[in-house]
């Protein structure tokens, strides 16, 4: 037996040699090599950092397209968040605690949104989260947020699937069915029956609106006469224009983003179309007179509120932003500020941060004085709240009318 | 004995999967439908020597088919037995991937007549006429995407098939058979004077490599739960064929470490905020600097040039 164990043995270690350091075998070595250098990654990227979790301080998380194609979304609501945690934390804090702001960049990314969302929860146990403006980013982000069962309340995601993933997911602006049907309302009231619609099909919010618009305006009286559409980045619309002008429509529904409406408002005067143009809070931004120029006059577009409103709290937050940052803010940076203050006002409401008791507090919100409105959170935890016309007049946005829901 | 080795990786990175944190799963799972994604590429653009610059359109053919399977199964699956749900996840990731492998095969044949440049245009145009047929079906989403996919996806299915396509892609390159691949990328014309199939070489390289693409996307799908057309444009493709020349081109374990690396890296810089991209580019350009061949370009060409015993 002894004897016959030995030979087996230095018959293994024969074998053994022989495929170590037989060519063949190198690249097994390498695979080898390669799997240790990949766990060895792995495991410092993925070791669990023990966030000790500070008791005298309350985590606020806030994702958002800081770098990407929608950067000037992201960067405004930001700025907003960041007023709105700063206020608080220069006024003591909240229950007793001061503010500590997570901010990560999604890069407008597709996929991002979701990793960055993990993270911030897995490391910075935040009480609630902030975001985003995009909902294709809030539809990655809420199945998450929903999961671990941490509030998540999006400044500026209209389409309705955001807050349907489940009963931890708020909003603070109105929906795009609502949008839709108060630029249609608004054509109707003033005697406009024949719509023409020129959607950008590449984003999600412009097919919505679209959408929601056409149901409303057939469903009471008005016809739509022509349907076209574009895609981001397109530079070019005469096409659609000309093809639109033959139908005579009255007004013109412009379902996109303020870099193409520009764009479509000089091409549309060069073609001597001389009706207005309507668009949703998408066309809010600088930019929009910037590229159109005179062409963007007596065009009308909704929004979440308007700079010239009267009333104290929109005044208040128009001051205090512009001395923070040295620019008037848009619709994205308020909504961002609102979603905030609303969160906060919710700790306070329940007395604590624990998960369940804080989604509770934010779903009882009821008149909630914001600066887009007051807002009161209804059973599908949307906000209920009234949306502004505007017209562009002298490269200003004009308020025009409040449309109440 | 490799694959066996790989699956059972699979199994322990499941087992302790419910010690790691989310964030932790969520890089896991990412770094492995990356390395199927590159690998997949590597067969095609490294292998074959085909460039294509499609795989995004291979991916979200894949993501969309399987989405749309579990989607329509979803309140049957949602009352069944985990065991019924899990097959039904196979079965769609699979269905998905052949709908991809239909897609390579598609773009595959006019690739016969097309090299370099061309093929590459061609690719890059296919890939985009997916993205922009699913953005226009209404059926599909549109722009506004599919969202509530069932999250199925874990580290066993990721890293299992991420196991098979690294065992599959290596073991087909070293086989006799596929010593055909390597000869079309080395010389199209001398291969074909030898009498080597070129046509069936590249049309099986792109039907193979867009299967795989098409199981990373119904992964990809079942992980986020929700995708849109604008997730699986040119700069996702351009991604993977980072990955495969950082790796080196035409080496598996090469182009595997890269995908990992890569996604490492991404979220290690997390920490630079707005000169994350910077940094990201930075590191890319001194890498290919030092090492144009990729990470591991050179220790293949130096096993070929050894003097067999």
């Amino acid at each position: 037996m002894g004897l016959a164990s030995l030979g087996t043995i230095s018959q293994f270690g024969e074998l053994m040699k022989k495929h170590i350091f037989s060519l063949g075998h190198f690249r097994h070595l390498r695979w080898a090599a390669f799997a240790v250098v990949a766990y060895g990654f792995l495991f410092v990227g993925c070791k669990k950092k023990d966030s000790a979790g500070n008791p005298e301080e309350i985590v606020i998380g806030e994702f958002a397209a800081l770098t990407g194609a929608t950067a000037s979304f992201g960067q405004s609501a930001h700025r907003g968040v960041r007023m709105a945690i700063d206020e608080a934390n220069v006024g003591g804090g909240v229950l007793g605690k001061k503010l500590r702001l997570v901010t990560e960049d999604d890069q407008s990314k597709a996929g991002e949104a979701a990793t960055v969302v993990r993270r911030m929860i897995s490391r910075e146990k935040p009480v609630a989260i902030i975001g985003e403006v995009a909902s294709s980013r809030s539809l990655e982000a809420a199945p998450i947020c929903q999961q671990n069962k941490i509030p998540m309340i999006s400044p500026a995601s209209t389409n309705p699937k955001v807050t349907e993933t489940g009963d931890y997911i708020f909003r603070v602006c109105f929906i795009d069915p609502f949008q839709g049907a108060v630029l249609a309302k608004f054509m109707l009231q003033r005697g406009l029956t024949k719509a023409a619609i020129l959607t950008d099909v590449k984003q999600d919010y412009a097919v919505g609106l679209a959408d929601f618009f056409k149901d409303y305006f057939t469903k009471n009286g008005g016809t739509i006469v022509s349907e076209q559409s574009y895609s981001s980045g397109d530079k070019d619309f005469k096409a659609q224009l000309t093809s639109i002008r033959g139908t005579n429509p009255e007004a013109i529904l412009v379902a996109g983003y303020y870099n193409e409406a520009g764009l479509i408002a000089s091409q549309a005067r060069e073609l001597e179309i001389k009706v207005p143009l309507l668009g949703g809070d998408g066309w809010d931004s600088p930019s929009l007179v910037e590229v159109a120029g005179e062409a963007m006059e007596g065009n009308f577009f909704s929004n979440h509120f308007s700079a010239e409103d009267k009333s104290p709290a929109v005044q208040d937050f128009l001051a205090k932003y512009k001395a923070k940052y040295i620019e008037t803010p848009d619709a994205m940076a308020a909504l961002a500020y609102d979603a905030t203050m609303l969160l906060l006002d919710a700790i306070k409401r329940a007395g604590t941060t624990e998960s369940s008791a804080l989604r509770d507090a934010i779903a009882s919100t009821k008149g909630f004085a914001a600066v887009t409105g007051t807002i009161t959170l209804d059973a599908n935890r949307n906000a209920t709240k009234s949306a502004v016309i505007l017209q562009i007049q002298d490269g200003k946005f004009r308020f025009v009318e409040t449309v109440a829901p | 004995m490799a694959l066996a080795a790989g699956l059972a990786a699979s199994v322990a990175l499941y087992a302790i999967a419910p010690q790691l944190d989310d964030y932790a799963v969520n890089i896991l799972v990412l770094a492995g439908i990356n390395i199927i994604l590159a690998v997949s590429l590597n067969l095609v653009n490294g292998h074959t020597g085909q460039f294509s610059l499609g795989h995004a359109g291979f991916m979200a053919a894949g993501a969309y088919t399987s989405s749309i399977i579990t989607l329509s199964l979803a309140p049957t699956l949602a009352s069944a037995p985990p065991w019924q749900a899990q097959t039904a996840f196979f079965g769609a990731l699979l269905a998905g991937g052949l709908l991809a492998a239909l897609c390579g095969f598609l773009v595959g044949v006019p690739s016969l007549r097309l090299r370099g440049d061309y093929l590459a245009i061609v690719t890059l145009g296919f890939g985009e006429i997916i993205r922009v047929v699913i953005q226009n079906t209404d059926a599909l989403g549109g722009a506004r995407g599919l969202e509530g996919i069932p999250p199925y996806t874990n580290l066993i299915w990721t890293f299992g098939i991420a196991t098979v396509a690294i065992y599959v892609v290596a073991s087909l390159v070293n086989s006799t058979y596929g010593r055909g691949f390597i000869a079309v990328r080395d010389d199209e014309i001398a291969a074909e004077a030898m009498g080597i199939n070129t046509t069936k070489y590249k049309v099986a390289a792109f039907v193979i490599g867009a299967f795989f693409a098409g199981l990373a996307g119904g992964l990809y799908a079942h992980f986020i739960s929700y995708i849109a057309p604008e997730g699986f444009n040119f700069l996702k493709s351009v991604d993977v064929v980072v990955m495969v020349i950082l790796g080196g081109m035409g080496s598996t374990p090469g182009v595997a470490a890269a995908a990992v690396l890569l996604t490492l890296l991404n979220e290690l810089l997390r920490d630079f905020e707005q000169y994350r991209m910077l940094v990201f580019a930075l590191l890319l350009i001194v890498l290919m600097i030092l090492r144009p061949q990729g990470l591991l370009g050179n220790f293949q060409r130096r096993k070929r040039k050894a003097p067999q015993p």
